[in-house]
Order: C-alpha cells, then sequence, then structure tokens
C-alpha cells in the first residue's frame, strides 16, 4: 500500500481554495468579452472591475491594479515599462527579475539573507522581494523603501511569496501571483502607486496590457484574497517544530534566526545531495523541492544560498506549507527525513 | 438573447469546461493542483496535461514546429514581432491592433500593405527588400475575410523575411496558414478558455523572449503554466479539430438564412473569399448606435470589441476604401457552433424590422 501524498511544496503553487473554485466556476458562466459594449459584454466587465476592486481592498492597496497572467509578466511590465531605468536588484531576486536586471547593479545580502543598510539609496527602479522563495527569508521593505525613496528612486516589490500573506509594502510597484496563495494558475496582478511611473503600451488594462481579460481567473483571485489568515499562526508553529526537529536530528535550518514569511523553510541535510533527498521523499509521496520549481531540475547551484554564503547548498532542499498543513502531516515528514539521513 | 458577437469572444465548450475541472482542486488532491514545472509525482501528472494539450493545440498547426503557450494571442503576437528583432516589417492595413500597434511602436519601419476593397492583401503587394518580418492574419476579424496568406508567406520567404500569421480567428475552422513562421492563435476565440494563447514557432526559427524568468517553455516564456488552462485548451482544439467539417457547414447554411433575411444590406468585403460566421453589412444612413439600443436582445458589434466605444470609424472598413459615414452605417454579425438557424433569423428580422423604422 502506497502512503497517501503529503504536499510540502506550498511555495511553488497551492490548491485552489473552495471559494476560488466556486469563483472560477462562476466566472466561466460569464464567458462575454469584457470590452463588449452589449449586455453581457457589460456584464463581464462590471464582474471583472468587481474583481478588481476586491483585489485592492483586500490587499489596502491605494493605487492602480493591471490584472495579468501572473508574476513574471507583472515583473516584465514593471521592469520593461518603468519610467526609471531599473538600477539595481538584490542578488537573491527571483528569476523573473534578475533575468531582466542586465547590467544593473546586484545587491549584496548578508549570511541572514538580508539586503544591506543603505544599499538601496540609488535614484532609478530598484528591485527587493518581499520573501525570498527558497529560504522563506523577508527583506526589510519599509526601510528598504525609505531609502529607495530618499534618493528618488521607485521600489518594484516582488510579492508572489507574500502576498496574501503578508501586508502589502509601501512600495511604488508591486508583482504578485494567485496561484501562491490559493487562487488559480493563469493570474496575477502588477501594483502601481501612480499611472505615471508606468509607460502604456496600448490595449485592455487602461493600456498597460493587452488581450482579452481572464474573468474566472480575476473572480478567483478576489475570493483566495479575501480568506481568512488564521492558519498562518499555525503554520508558524508547524515552522518551528520543523526546525527544532531537523536541527535535533543533524540538519540545519537555513537562516533560521532570520525574520521568515510563516510558510517556506529551507534544510541542509549534511552527506546528501538534494536531488537523493528529493528522489527518497518523492518515492515515500512527500512532494518537497530542491529551489524554486522553475529551476529545480537544472542542478545549478542556489544563487541564493550562494549569496548567503551557505556551504553544502547543493544538499538543501525547501520545505513549504500551507493553509492544509496539519501537525501529523508534519510530524509524517519529520520521520521521512530521519529516515532518509539514517538517524 | 441571441449572442452574435463570435469574433469577440466564443461560449466555453462544456468539454473544454469538463477538462479544466479535474485541474482546479483544492488540498485532497495534488495531483489536481501541482505545479507542472515541479519535478515531484504531482507535478510531473500535471506536465503531461500540459505536453497532451500541447499535442492537441499542435494537431491545428503545420507540422515541423512547436507550441508555446502564452497569456493570450496578444502576447503571442508581441513576442513573435518584438521577439523576431525585425528593425523592418511591412504588416496589412487590416491586422488587429496587437499586431498593428506593436509593429509600429517596435519597429524602426512598419510597412503598410494594402488591402483591396473585397478585404483581401494583394498577393503580390510589393514590400520593401530589407524587410525582415511580414505580417497578414489569416481571417480578419471585422469583416471575415480570408487572406491569400500562402502566397505571401512564400513571398517573404524569398525575400528572406519571417512570415507571422495571426490565425486567432481562423484556427480550429480552416486548414492552418502553410508557409508561415509564426502563427498567433487564442484559445476563447475556439470555444476555449480565455487567459491563454499560444504561438506556434516553425523549428528553426529563433526569438527573444519578452518574459522571463523560470525559463519555462524552454526559456520563451517564462511563468507557470496553468495545467487547467492548458487542458481546456486542448480540449477545444480536439473538438475543433474533430468538428470542422461539420462545424463550418453549419456555420454556412447560418450565413445562407441570415443573407436571405437581409438581402438588400450591402456585404462588407468578399462574399467568396471569407470564413461565413462573420457577416459584416451596411446600410446607408443607418444609425448603428440607435440600433443597438433599440435592439437589445441582439448581441452584435459595430467593430472589434477591443476598439469599441472609441468612436474612431473602423480602420479596417477605411482600409477597404469606406468613406467614414459607411463605416458608422455597419454592423458585424458573428455567429458559430452554438447558433441556432431560428435564433439567427429571429435575430436578422429584428434588426431588419428595426432598420427600417429608422427610415433607412
Amino acid at each position: 500500500m502506497t502512503a497517501p501524498p503529503l504536499y510540502l511544496d506550498y511555495a511553488a503553487t497551492t490548491p485552489l481554495l473552495p471559494a476560488a473554485q466556486v469563483a472560477m466556476l462562476e466566472g466561466f458562466a460569464i464567458w462575454a468579452n469584457p470590452s463588449s459594449p452589449h449586455a453581457p459584454g457589460r456584464r463581464a466587465r462590471a464582474a471583472l472591475e468587481d474583481a478588481r476592486g476586491r483585489i485592492r481592498a483586500a490587499l489596502g492597496w491605494e493605487g492602480e491594479v493591471i490584472l495579468t497572467s501572473g508574476a513574471s509578466e507583472a515583473i516584465a511590465i514593471a521592469i520593461q515599462r518603468c519610467v526609471q531605468p531599473l538600477v539595481a536588484v538584490s542578488a537573491v531576486e527571483h528569476e523573473a527579475v534578475l533575468r531582466h536586471a542586465g547590467e544593473a547593479r546586484r545587491l549584496p545580502v548578508d549570511a541572514c539573507g538580508l539586503v544591506l543598510r543603505g544599499d538601496c539609496a540609488l535614484p532609478g527602479l530598484v528591485a527587493v522581494q518581499q520573501a525570498n522563495s527558497e529560504t522563506g527569508v523577508m527583506q526589510p521593505l519599509e526601510r528598504v523603501a525609505d531609502e529607495v525613496h530618499q534618493a528618488g528612486g521607485l521600489l518594484l516589490a516582488d510579492c508572489a511569496q507574500g502576498a496574501g500573506k503578508l501586508y502589502t509594502p509601501g512600495a511604488d510597484l508591486i508583482a504578485l501571483s494567485a496561484h501562491k496563495f490559493g487562487g488559480p494558475i493563469g493570474i496575477g496582478a502588477l501594483l502601481v502607486r501612480d499611472w505615471a511611473l508606468l509607460r502604456p503600451t496600448g490595449g485592455q488594462e487602461r493600456g498597460y496590457r493587452g488581450g482579452t481579460e481572464n474573468l474566472p481567473g480575476a473572480m478567483a483571485m478576489a475570493a483566495a484574497l479575501e480568506a481568512e489568515r488564521g492558519w498562518l499562526e499555525m503554520a508558524l508553529a508547524l515552522r518551528d517544530r520543523l526546525d527544532t526537529a531537523i536541527t535535533a536530528a543533524g540538519g540545519l535550518s537555513i537562516a533560521e534566526e532570520t525574520a521568515r514569511v510563516p510558510s517556506i523553510a529551507a534544510y541542509r541535510m549534511p552527506g546528501k545531495s538534494a536531488n537523493a533527498q528529493l528522489i527518497r521523499f518523492d518515492a515515500m509521496g512527500i512532494a518537497v523541492s530542491a529551489g524554486s520549481a522553475c529551476s529545480s531540475g537544472s542542478l545549478r547551484t542556489s544563487h541564493v544560498l550562494s549569496a548567503m554564503g551557505v556551504e553544502g547548498a547543493n544538499e538543501v532542499i525547501r520545505v513549504s506549507i500551507g493553509r492544509e498543513t496539519t501537525a501529523e502531516g508534519i510530524d509524517r515528514f519529520i520521520a521521512a527525513w530521519r529516515e532518509v539521513a539514517g538517524r | 438573447m441571441i449572442y452574435l458577437d463570435y469574433q469577440a469572444t466564443t461560449p466555453l465548450a462544456p468539454q473544454a469546461r469538463e477538462a479544466m475541472l479535474p485541474w482546479l482542486a483544492g488540498p485532497e488532491n495534488p495531483a489536481g493542483f501541482a505545479n507542472p514545472h515541479s519535478p515531484h509525482r504531482a507535478g510531473r501528472g500535471a506536465a503531461a496535461a500540459v505536453e497532451l494539450a500541447r499535442e492537441q493545440v499542435a494537431a491545428l498547426l503545420p507540422p515541423g514546429g512547436r507550441v508555446v503557450f502564452t497569456g493570450s494571442a496578444t502576447e503571442a503576437l508581441n513576442l513573435a514581432i518584438i521577439g523576431s528583432g525585425a528593425r523592418v516589417a511591412a504588416v496589412s492595413a487590416i491586422e488587429h491592433a496587437a499586431v498593428l500597434d506593436t509593429a509600429q511602436a517596435r519597429c524602426d519601419v512598419a510597412e503598410v500593405l494594402p488591402v483591396r476593397s473585397d478585404g483581401t492583401v494583394d498577393p503580390d503587394a510589393i514590400f520593401a527588400e530589407d524587410t525582415r518580418l511580414v505580417a497578414v492574419m489569416q481571417v480578419n476579424n471585422e469583416i471575415g475575410t480570408v487572406q491569400p496568406v500562402e502566397r505571401l508567406a512564400e513571398r517573404a520567404r524569398a525575400a528572406g523575411a519571417l512570415f507571422l500569421c495571426d490565425a486567432v480567428q481562423g484556427a480550429g475552422k480552416l486548414a492552418p496558414p502553410h508557409g508561415a513562421d509564426l502563427i498567433a492563435l487564442s484559445a476563447h476565440k475556439l470555444y476555449g478558455p480565455k487567459g491563454i494563447g499560444a504561438l506556434w514557432v516553425r523549428d528553426g526559427v529563433s526569438l527573444d523572449p519578452l518574459i522571463h524568468g523560470g525559463g519555462q517553455e524552454a526559456g520563451l516564456r517564462s511563468g507557470t503554466l496553468s495545467p487547467a488552462l492548458c487542458a481546456g485548451f486542448g480540449a477545444a482544439a480536439k473538438l475543433a479539430a474533430a468538428r470542422a467539417e461539420e462545424d463550418g457547414a453549419h456555420v454556412a447554411a447560418l450565413w445562407d438564412a441570415a443573407r436571405d433575411v437581409l438581402a438588400r444590406w450591402t456585404l462588407n468585403g468578399s462574399a467568396e473569399a471569407r470564413w461565413k460566421g462573420n457577416l459584416n453589412l451596411r446600410l446607408d444612413g443607418l444609425d448603428v448606435a440607435r440600433l443597438m439600443s433599440e435592439c437589445r436582445n441582439v448581441l452584435f458589434s459595430a467593430g472589434s470589441a477591443c476598439a469599441s466605444g472609441s468612436g474612431r470609424p473602423s480602420h479596417v472598413l477605411r482600409a477597404i476604401g469606406l468613406l467614414d459615414a459607411q463605416a458608422k452605417n455597419s454592423i458585424r454579425l458573428g455567429f458559430g457552433r452554438y447558433t441556432t438557424r431560428e435564433d439567427l433569423v429571429e435575430a436578422c428580422r429584428v434588426l431588419e424590422a428595426a432598420a427600417k423604422a429608422q427610415g433607412v
């Protein structure tokens, strides 16, 4: 008998919340083009604007909301169309930022994974993420925003791992993705403090993003953002339990002392490669990952762990938990980890 | 209400909806929500669904290329035009704004290829010698005319240019444009979901990505793929392929029925070289805004959905030589698989009566 699947890869994607499922099905029935001027088109438009308003309210955002296909597209729009050129990015950004970064300065991080005080005081667009997808480390974005703004720059915050969990930071541009917080894959948003910060190119979304709008996705994203967030306290407790058990069994918790989003942890199992660990966990029905899903399988050493100076980076796996994770699941993982580690 | 706006979007096919549901799962079933780029078991299952959908979409397209999923046809067209790096392009005068605006904004030269009064591009239209990209759509979205893309593709190739075909209105209905290097599609125009499109790229054609990141789609388009949207697109494509003949015959019969009722209206664009699910008609002196408000139960349009509300006369109708006044006297009726003959005839009678009541 095979064990039931245990999903601990919430940073890669999350299950669809029941409210988001319902919204999606409702959205499939409103299939007219929101740009059509006839009655069903106007109804689709109204539903889209309602979803946008709910997204704004749930995020506590007073600026504008551009709906996109996901965070990668939101980041591409932000960097390519910002009125200020990209001048710096933290060294631990997601590839979606790094690969657009060209010659922009790479801001180093300390051993805790944090950008250094004073480094972000730059005129121009500066990209610093809210929470790291591999380690969960949260950047001090309020301080970073102050530094950037005092220098006359603009801050782009990739909030893919923080949105729906953490506060919305005081950045000028914010990217998020619905499927990281219980919404569907295929929809995300770029929040922009003011339209004047971006150059339009025409098309839908007030000329900032062309393409017929994904209404079911927008409705489901709104529903997912409105879900209660009480589970985060439980997640914090579960992660503490993981940290304690795994370090006691000879593992290392990456950035254990740094403030991290409660849903993500990374552990090193000395002497066992991440890939070997993944194969074992997968065979046990446990879904975890080595770094981000996108880079998995590439065998490259994580740029995040390298930037932090972590030793044995190729022995580190990511465990990410979510709303549905239970203490039993965590205990099962701990037992599996000990078995794989041979302890 | 009778929906006659199939060029703006099509109803979601029940089969496409069904195909999406297993991929919209909650926590009880990780295989039903996993990230298709995750290497674990659940992720591999999702990846398999994406690949199956890719094959289903590829079946609508020529052999010898690959399907890259995007967020929309607009994105696919942007990827093709900007990603090709072409500095000199030639685009037909009746392209969708996603092509026209992008070429004009991103190429140094975007030559406009003229269109004849029947709504087709001259297959022997001359383009500059240094042209690197030629873009002509398969079926026009406003007037339904089918373009001589095979001949244009052949000439583009002979001139050393890439040929981009916006096949949004033709995919799943007509045979794919032979000889194209790049073909853009949209799922929601062929009874699939909104939020997904595709760019077909001929083997050997290299493009620079617009969206960088996790390196999905072989580095050409980063961003987590939605197994649900892919599966919905795939199922819609499969259905369209299976029903192409039946759908085409149905639409042709509908066209005849509508033309019978609206016999005195003038057709915009060729009667022969066309997809018959598009009927673009005009009546001198017709007040289209009034017609729309008086026929609220007939859902039609006065051009493309995207341009609606702009108040500008259609660039397509201008390109075929209509005066602005004639362009403003025109309506577009779009119908398809789920339109019944009874509904269509009824709608046409309502429009005809309302036009008569206007005294035109």
